[in-house]
């Protein structure tokens, strides 16, 4: 037979037993709905998870330091001793971390405790410069107010936490200015002038430096509920968020310069205690932690965690799938118990359509396109309800989130290929639950089809 | 001058079952011959074989044993598909309860064949036009076989069978669920078939007055043997 009549005919049986067809399509249609929901769920919070953490900064960034870092302290150094003279952190440096592949941008630390004076009275907390960068990271999406408008503006972005100490109305601070009181360090000799060297470096030669008290007005610009200066630098947050370069050019003192004054480089340039080091992605941070090693230079990640995030998530995806295979296996069945059904219902038809010159394959192809068809239709009718369903459990769940005063999120995610790999199932497995009730319509003997009343 | 190569020609055809531990000699050795546009009727009581036989004739069961040539084939070694084809080519079938498909209209049912055919959808209508016309049955196309009388299924059940031009008409009973009127109208048509379109027809039945005022020939079946044959006039005299 021809497709187009073959098509013709099993639409046309279809829509003849159309209850029990369409409980069957509804039942596989369930099937692939709690498959794609389920699924759903697993994408969603996997993908909340890993925004989150992006967001964070936590595991695409490498902190790179100067091996030499705790010679001066007097403590054994981690690495044998080359006898070589550790290579310094300096701008060189800086320079070839920034021409790695797959390196987003490379910027010096800076956090530092101090006090913030609002409405007269003094606030203790943490200043951290966030690269210009960090706005498209997506840790500042939500946030009240706006980000910095330069790369050098004197404002600040304050986290929630720090702004509710200040005022019970976080949003009221917005436009307002603080005084930020710090210590700017101004080396000795005095023979360089402020500015001229990088944010953040340390004066060299151990010449030491004075710290002279300064304020500066800040005006505050936005109020985040993220923590986009999470960082393991063993600062905590930053609470107080300024542009990365007005940060740095306050030359603030920070705790490592402590270790820099008692630190024997014998290099005049500039170095840095630590630089920062942006990977696109978490994927890549391995390799440009290893080249960055060979280089000589310490290197930390935090790679490790996410790959034990990744692997709960593949047996989470696993765990998941097989709770929604149980489903679409249900439906399978219910296909199969429709097509044997079909077969007792249409035995006379199945012996007559063979006496007409119908061949084994017509029959056998007459089931399985109907098979292919009520797959199809519950396939596609499942994906629409599996989103259905995934939206009232995301609407539900913010419902909840919002009256424990928590931010919305997004806890189902059917993507593209969710939904084709949905459908695609609900046709294959439908054509294998057809595969036997076709083969046995096929080998029905039409004699005793036709005697059979 | 040389006879004509029959359409039909059985050679000791048996068709046994197994029925639990004994053998079932449904047809034993049945030869019989039967010549191209000869109209044939096969009689017999009831678990004679007779159906049997048809029914290997028609390619929709295959012999234990023996031969069976159809227009010179031996369908006895054909391939599954080849006797599909052969069903859908050759023979043209139909049977004491019609077997129309409820769910489809008239002309649906007599489109059928043509589809399994693979014939060309534009050639259809008229194909099916003129099997209806052959007969006599040109009003409610559009009706399902139940809105219809006994003697119209089985006429829309001839035109579904004519359709695809068959050489041979193998007709199961075909007068059994008409009354005796009605009965002897389809006959009329089919011999009247028979000599338009030159077809060889071999019905099965249990009536044999019916069986001696229309077929040409009688072959009379008892315990799967063939016990007699003669012609209908030779009996009617």
């Amino acid at each position: 037979m021809k497709p187009r009549d073959l098509t013709d005919l099993a639409f046309r049986n279809l829509r003849e037993s159309a209850l029990r067809n369409t409980l069957t399509t509804l039942g596989v249609a369930v099937g692939v709905a709690s498959f794609v929901a389920i699924i759903s769920i697993g994408v969603g919070l996997q993908q909340l998870a890993s925004k989150r953490l992006s967001e964070s900064g936590l595991f695409d960034t490498i902190l790179v330091t100067p091996k030499n870092n705790f010679r001066g302290m007097n403590r054994p150094s981690p690495e044998p001793e080359t006898g070589k003279p550790p290579r310094p952190l300096d701008e060189d440096a800086r320079k070839e971390f920034e021409k790695l592949p797959n390196v987003v941008e490379v910027y010096p630390q800076i956090r530092f405790f101090t006090e913030v004076r609002f409405n007269n009275k003094p606030y203790a907390t943490v200043v951290a410069g966030m690269p210009d960068s960090s706005r498209n990271s997506g840790a500042f999406d939500g946030m009240q107010g706006h980000f910095f408008s330069s790369t050098t503006a004197d404002e600040a972005i304050l986290q929630i936490e720090f702004a509710k100490e200040l005022s019970e109305q976080p949003s009221s601070l917005l436009g307002q200015d603080l005084i930020l009181r710090y210590a700017e360090r101004q080396a000795l000799p005095s023979s360089t002038t402020p500015g001229d060297t990088p944010a953040n470096s340390a004066e060299s030669p151990a010449g030491g430096f004075s710290i002279v008290p300064k304020e500066l007005h800040l005006k505050i610009v936005g109020i985040v509920e993220t923590e986009p200066a999470a960082g393991y630098a063993g600062y905590g947050n930053g609470r107080l968020l300024m542009p990365l370069e007005a940060a740095g050019a306050l030359r603030a003192a920070q705790v490592n310069d402590l270790r820099d004054i008692v630190r024997d480089s014998a290099s005049n340039k500039t170095s840095y205690s630590s630089l920062s080091v942006r990977a696109k992605s978490p994927s890549q941070v391995q390799s440009i932690e290893d080249s960055i090693k060979k280089m000589g230079f310490r290197a930390f990640s935090l790679l490790d965690a996410s790959k034990s995030l990744r692997i709960f998530f593949t047996v989470f995806d696993l765990l998941v799938g097989i709770f929604g295979s149980l489903a679409l296996a249900i439906a399978t069945l219910g296909i199969v118990n429709t097509l044997v059904m079909a077969i007792l219902e249409r035995r006379r038809e199945i012996g007559v359509l063979k006496a007409l010159g119908a061949s084994d394959s017509d029959v056998q192809q007459l089931f399985f396109v109907e098979a292919g068809v009520m797959g199809l239709l519950g396939g596609v009718l499942g994906v629409v309800f599996g989103w259905i369903l995934g939206r009232a459990m995301t609407y539900g769940t913010n419902a909840y989130l919002l009256r424990q005063n928590l931010n919305p999120i997004e806890l189902t995610a059917v993507p593209w290929w969710l939904a084709l790999a949905a459908l695609a199932i609900a046709v294959l497995v439908s054509l294998a639950a057809g595969l036997y009730p076709a083969s046995r319509a096929a080998k029905l003997n039409p004699v005793d089809a036709l005697r059979y009343e | 001058m040389p006879t004509p190569a029959p359409a039909i020609q059985l050679d000791r055809v048996s068709r046994h079952y197994a029925m639990g531990e004994t053998s079932v000699r449904a047809v034993n050795e049945v030869s019989l011959s039967v010549p191209e546009s000869e109209f044939l009727a096969l009689l017999g009581s009831s678990g004679s074989g007779k159906s049997t036989l048809l029914n290997l004739i028609a390619g929709l069961d295959r012999p234990t044993s023996g031969s069976i040539f159809a227009l010179g084939q031996n369908i006895a070694s054909l391939s599954s598909i080849e006797l599909a084809r052969y069903r859908r080519n050759t023979i043209g079938m139909i049977f004491q309860s019609f077997n129309l498909l409820p769910r489809m209209t008239l002309e649906e049912n007599v489109e059928l064949p043509l589809r399994l055919a693979e014939i060309d959808r534009s050639e259809r209508p008229a194909r099916v036009r003129e099997a209806l016309e052959r007969v006599r049955l040109t009003h409610r196309l559009g009706h399902r076989p139940a809105e219809l009388s006994g003697g119209e299924q089985q006429r829309v059940a001839i035109a579904r069978a004519l359709v695809n031009r068959p050489k041979i008409l193998l007709a199961d009973e075909p007068t059994g669920n008409l009354d005796s009127a009605t009965g002897e109208a389809i006959l009329t048509l089919l011999r009247e078939l028979r000599s338009q379109l030159g077809m060889t027809i071999v019905m099965v039945t249990h009536e044999r007055p019916l069986a001696e005022s229309f077929a040409d020939r009688l072959a009379t079946l008892g315990d799967g043997k063939l016990l007699s044959t003669a012609s209908a006039k030779a009996l009617s005299q």
